[in-house]
């Protein structure tokens, strides 16, 4: 499965990369010899095969409802790009 | 004194042959003085370094009986450091001071280990040449014209250095084994949930365990005694009692059967490397053990399975490093569209990218199934592999990475020739099992890694096994050029 | 041509968890920004998720409230997509094994006929932030507070066929939920939440048409507005040769219309797969159980048992069982008074529409069970009469205390004296003479009807307060004594 600079440039817009057309050109190349390799996977026989998420088959373990965190909001955004009453600044959300 | 292994450290810092401090400013003066050689290092914490080593003498000086106190150690700079900045080796976190410390680093300090700083990596522990670090490449200290393997790259070389006596790692595809193979050290990767990932920044949720770096399998045994821990804030983290694994060092290997997988050993392997693999298994066997020609027969698939799980988790993953809440941000961003793009297309690396692009490929509409639900059956299907194979063998035994160090670019612009370097160490992060690697010898002078691999939980059967050859034979006790 | 609106809801309901749903942070509404916002709901990196067992328990018992399948093997999933309030870039949520799996319950349509509506699956999930659109130097500033608060979000089939049909489903999930006490429920609050889903058909047609989503909708009554107003608005498009377009819009209630959400038209794929960092949950049959065993009695099952055990009508019964705060009410009046269907009405009638119109709700109204139970035994034993009681009831929204201290106080009890009503009795007839002979003249089947003015000049005497039986007998036996 190859895929080409527009294919690169639509998962680049899905996974918010900022990437130049020569850029997604070059990745077009390079990511089409990964999904060569990658595509031997079509050739196994996996026919009733459980996918496997996890390694081990393990459980969730669950926890009890109690509250354990206090503010930390100084310390944590101490390094925050840009910050006013508290709040993380961002450009402006359009609804 | 950087001669030593911790065993011998150890006991120094007991019979008071030196201080904790006095360790500790040695192998600061080490690394102050011979790093820029190597640039294993990415931060240096003198200051914390020297003011645990003083807490650490007054512990010795109280009869502490933790082995590690004292004992300085390198910490990769995946892990979360409280008050020091935490890189992961990429732009995106250049200016990340992580506000708590992962539960590893945590368990060290506990043991009264002294932190000497942070090393390089291949960004967010995607590669296996450490090339791709934001940092600059790390070299090799048996040939700084050659990588040091990755992504611990930094850890490899500052133990083979011997800027540390060891150091933390992380492992999701060989990033511990292989770094170790290339620079002739032991390295040991877990089982996946021994150990906790707290603080380890996430690189593939379900393959990464955090490990360790040392001369010796009896030096791993001792890291590992204080790194492993059950942590309830880590859902993957296993329960399971913890043991001692110096214990059982001392064990003799008769009656220990060694699977030997017949597709570790085909087209690819270097003939050099597959002779002295072959000869370190002489050497098993005549320390008693039995070996038997097994077959894993998807091991073919494991590379690819690889690399659409990876990619597909590491997508995810990385999609909180935005430009928001800390980490990297561009400069003026015009709309929120443009602080997402620009703020991950200036910071993210190439390969880093490619990563991100790969995985979003495999989890998007009408290639779910094709790729990443397939990458997830073959996943079982590798694992039965292992789990058939442990009915008859202990520990299976094979190279660790095809070939020794290669020179700086020498992968160039394809990714899949350097894929491939993991080609024998990515099937026990699929499967989770426990993975070690020891020297075996010399190829052109740059070391040769044996791999272990052991059944689910059987860490101790594994440094039992390392520490057994490593009585037998002097590989690990080779120095790269230059260093002592 | 007759249209037919048919409607399914996603409702996202918060959970009355302490903590959140991947974290030891406080739930609490109303904090200061980002002051319950740890580490991991700031998504910082190396930091991981682990599930909160309240929350699961909170699902299954809406589960089985709805008398749905229970998924005892259930996984989480990251839903990736990029906002600046939602930390991670996913959201975990379920997908192909939600909590709780397909059911059904049954809603009152106003003319007293039931419906079932179906519910596709419920799910757990985390919530997000808050983007605040006030000026920051032409930024948004976003609050984390309530990222990874615990949702369920429940999805119906499209099985309501109008605005009212939603309404009565919306009301029913918010009495279990606050039966269940899962959820405080406050839409105002945005403890619950909806998005409904709509479309519109030719009656008689088999296939759907293309439905529209109306997200986030924050009351009962403009979720009938926004469901009314863009089916009007589809009926109207296709009328003048348009066609529906799939698509998020907004509700607008102070121009009443939906508008289109361009800024989310960009085609999104979500990705979803497994979290890698969490495990499959696996709940066992004995736990189900237990929680099955230890569920409150719901909105229908009591509806059912006031109806048998106070006599009440059905329609009455479904009133005051609407949510648990009345129905608790109710039947601490109902008990206390042993008039249970005084007690109905005083609730439904006076209760109600006091609470209307002072816009309080049960917990901040003055009048408690124990007063209103005291004011209708008053009733009951003569001490006060109906009209009186209105009186007295006034008084304690007031907060002037029980019936018999307002009583008390304002001298408001009965005459019932014998003596002192025959002298009343006496003094109207003396002073009536005529209306005394019209009546003694007029047919036996005329005169009831003509007591009554004696009995209203004798009320007036008394300003409300003589008993109206005793002043019966008293008149009856004086005038046949004439």
């Amino acid at each position: 499965m190859a895929v080409d600079q527009s294919d690169i440039e639509k998962l680049a817009e899905l996974a918010r990369l900022e990437i130049s057309p020569e850029a997604a050109s070059a990745a077009a190349q390079s990511i089409s010899q990964v999904l060569e390799l990658v595509g031997q996977l079509q050739a196994a026989d996996t026919s009733g095969v459980t996918p496997m998420a996890h390694p081990l088959d393990a459980v969730q373990r669950l926890r009890a409802d109690e509250v354990t965190e206090t503010d930390q909001r100084s310390s944590l955004q101490a390094m925050a790009p840009a910050i006013e009453d508290g709040l993380y600044l961002v450009p402006r959300v359009v609804e | 004194m950087h001669t030593k292994t911790i065993a011998q450290l150890v006991s120094g810092l007991r019979s008071k042959a030196f201080s904790s401090v006095e360790l500790t400013r040695h192998y600061l003066d080490r690394i102050n003085s011979l790093d820029s050689k190597y640039n294993s290092f990415v931060t240096v914490t003198d200051d914390i370094a020297l003011a645990q080593a003083e807490a650490a003498d007054q512990r010795l000086a109280a009869g502490d009986a933790s082995p590690l106190c004292g004992i300085p150690i390198a910490h990769k700079d995946i892990f979360c450091t409280l008050g020091v900045r935490t890189s992961c080796g990429s732009k995106m976190l250049d200016n990340f001071i992580a506000p708590y410390d992962a539960t590893i680093v945590e368990n060290y300090q506990r043991a009264g280990a002294v932190m000497l700083g942070k090393t390089n990596m291949d960004e967010f522990a995607m590669g296996s040449s450490n090339e791709t670090s934001y940092y600059g490449p790390v070299k090799n200290p048996w040939n700084t014209q050659c990588v040091p393997g990755g992504s611990s790259g930094g850890s490899a070389a500052a133990v083979a250095a011997l800027l540390a006596p060891a150091a933390t790692a992380s492992d999701t595809g060989g990033s511990i084994r292989q770094p170790a193979a290339l620079c002739g050290l032991t390295g040991i990767k877990p089982t996946y949930g021994r150990v906790s990932r707290w603080g380890m920044i996430a690189f593939a949720s379900s393959l990464d365990q955090a490990g360790t770096l040392t001369h010796t399998a009896e030096d791993a045994a001792i890291m590992l005694n204080a790194m492993a821990s059950f942590d309830a804030k880590d859902s993957t983290c296993v329960d399971q009692p913890l043991e001692d694994y110096t214990a059982p060092l001392g064990d003799k290997l008769d009656g220990l059967t060694l699977g030997i997988p017949e597709e570790y050993f085909g087209e690819g392997l270097n003939p050099q490397t597959a002779e002295r693999v072959q000869a370190a298994i002489k050497v098993y066997e005549s320390l008693g053990a039995k070996v038997k020609a097994i077959s894993l027969p998807h091991t073919h698939l494991a590379v690819p399975a690889y690399y659409v799980i990876a990619p597909a988790e590491c997508s995810a993953n990385l999609s909180r490093f935005d430009g928001v809440r800390y980490g990297y941000r561009c400069a003026e961003p015009k709309d929120l569209a443009d602080l997402y793009k620009r703020s991950r297309g200036e910071a993210f690396g190439d390969e880093v990218k490619r990563r991100i692009l790969v995985g979003t490929y495999a989890l998007s509409a009408g290639y779910y199934d094709a790729y990443y639900n397939k990458a997830q059956q073959v996943r079982r299907l590798i694992k039965q592999d292992f789990v058939e194979a442990f009915k008859d063998v202990d520990v299976i035994v094979g190279p660790t990475a095809p070939n020794p160090a290669f020179e700086f670019g020498a992968k160039g612009d394809d990714p899949v020739a350097m894929y491939l370097e993991d080609i024998y160490t990515i099937a026990t992060n699929l499967a989770g099992l426990p993975g070690l690697s020891i020297p075996c010898g010399l190829v052109d002078n740059k070391p040769v890694g044996l791999q272990l691999i052991g059944n689910y939980f059987a860490e101790s059967r594994l440094l039992n096994a390392a520490h057994q050859f490593q009585l037998a034979t002097d590989f690990h006790q080779q120095l790269a050029p230059e260093t002592a | 041509m007759e249209w037919e609106t048919v409607i399914g809801l996603e409702i996202h309901v918060q959970l009355a968890t302490r903590s959140k749903i991947f974290s030891g942070a406080s739930t609490a509404f109303g904090a200061s920004p980002n002051t319950q916002a740890c580490a991991i709901d700031l998504a910082m990196p190396g930091t991981l998720p682990v599930a909160n067992e309240e929350a699961f328990r909170f699902a299954v018992m809406f589960g089985l409230a709805m008398n749905a399948e229970i998924g005892k093997r259930s996984v989480f999933e990251r839903k990736n997509y990029f906002y600046p309030d939602l930390p991670k870039g996913y959201q975990t949520t379920q997908l192909a094994e939600p909590i709780v799996g397909s059911g059904v319950i049954e809603i009152e349509l106003g003319n007293g006929e039931r419906k079932s509506i179906r519910l596709h699956h419920a799910h757990l999930e985390e919530d997000a932030g808050k983007s605040l659109h006030e000026d920051y130097h032409g930024m948004s500033g976003i609050d984390l507070n309530r990222a990874g608060t615990p949702l369920i979000e429940i999805v119906s089939e499209p099985d309501m066929r109008s605005a009212e049909e939603a309404v009565a489903y919306l009301k029913k999930i918010h009495s279990i939920i606050t039966y269940l006490g899962i959820s405080d429920g406050e839409m105002s609050q945005g403890s619950m939440r909806c998005d409904a889903n709509v479309s519109v058909r030719l009656k008689g047609d088999e296939t759907l048409g293309t439905r529209c989503e109306i997200k986030n909708i924050n009351s009962f009554k403009f979720v009938e507005k926004a469901i009314k107003v863009e089916a009007e608005r589809q009926i109207d498009l296709i009328e003048d040769g348009g066609k529906v377009v799939q698509e998020t819009r907004l509700y607008d209630s102070e121009k009443n219309e939906t508008r289109s959400m361009r800024s989310k038209e960009v085609a999104n794929d979500y990705r979803y797969f497994p979290c890698p960092d969490l495990l499959p949950v696996i709940l066992d049959d004995d736990y189900i159980e237990q929680i099955r065993q230890s569920l409150p009695e719901l909105p229908d099952a009591k509806r059912d048992r006031f109806v048998s055990e106070y006599q009440l009508s059905s329609y009455d019964a479904a009133v005051l069982t609407a949510d648990r705060a009345t129905a608790d009410f109710y039947e601490t009046v109902a008990k206390t008074s042993g008039e249970p269907k005084l007690a109905a009405n005083w609730v439904m009638v006076d209760l109600a529409a006091h609470l209307n119109k002072s816009e309080q709700t049960l917990a901040d109204c003055k009048v408690s069970a124990e007063h209103l139970a005291g004011l209708i035994s008053r009733i009951k034993d003569g001490t006060i009469s109906g009209k009186i009681a209105k009186q007295v009831f006034e008084a304690m929204t007031e907060g002037e205390g029980s019936a018999d201290q307002i009583i008390d106080k304002r001298g408001l009890q009965q005459v019932s004296d014998t003596g002192a009503l025959e002298k009343m009795v006496d003094e109207v007839i003396a002073n009536n003479q005529s209306q005394v002979d019209n009546y003694k003249a007029a047919d036996e089947k005329k005169r009831p009807k003509m007591l009554g003015f004696f009995v209203g000049q004798i009320m007036k005497a008394s300003k409300g307060q003589a008993n109206p039986q005793a002043v019966n007998e008293i008149l009856l036996k004086k005038l046949d004594e004439q």
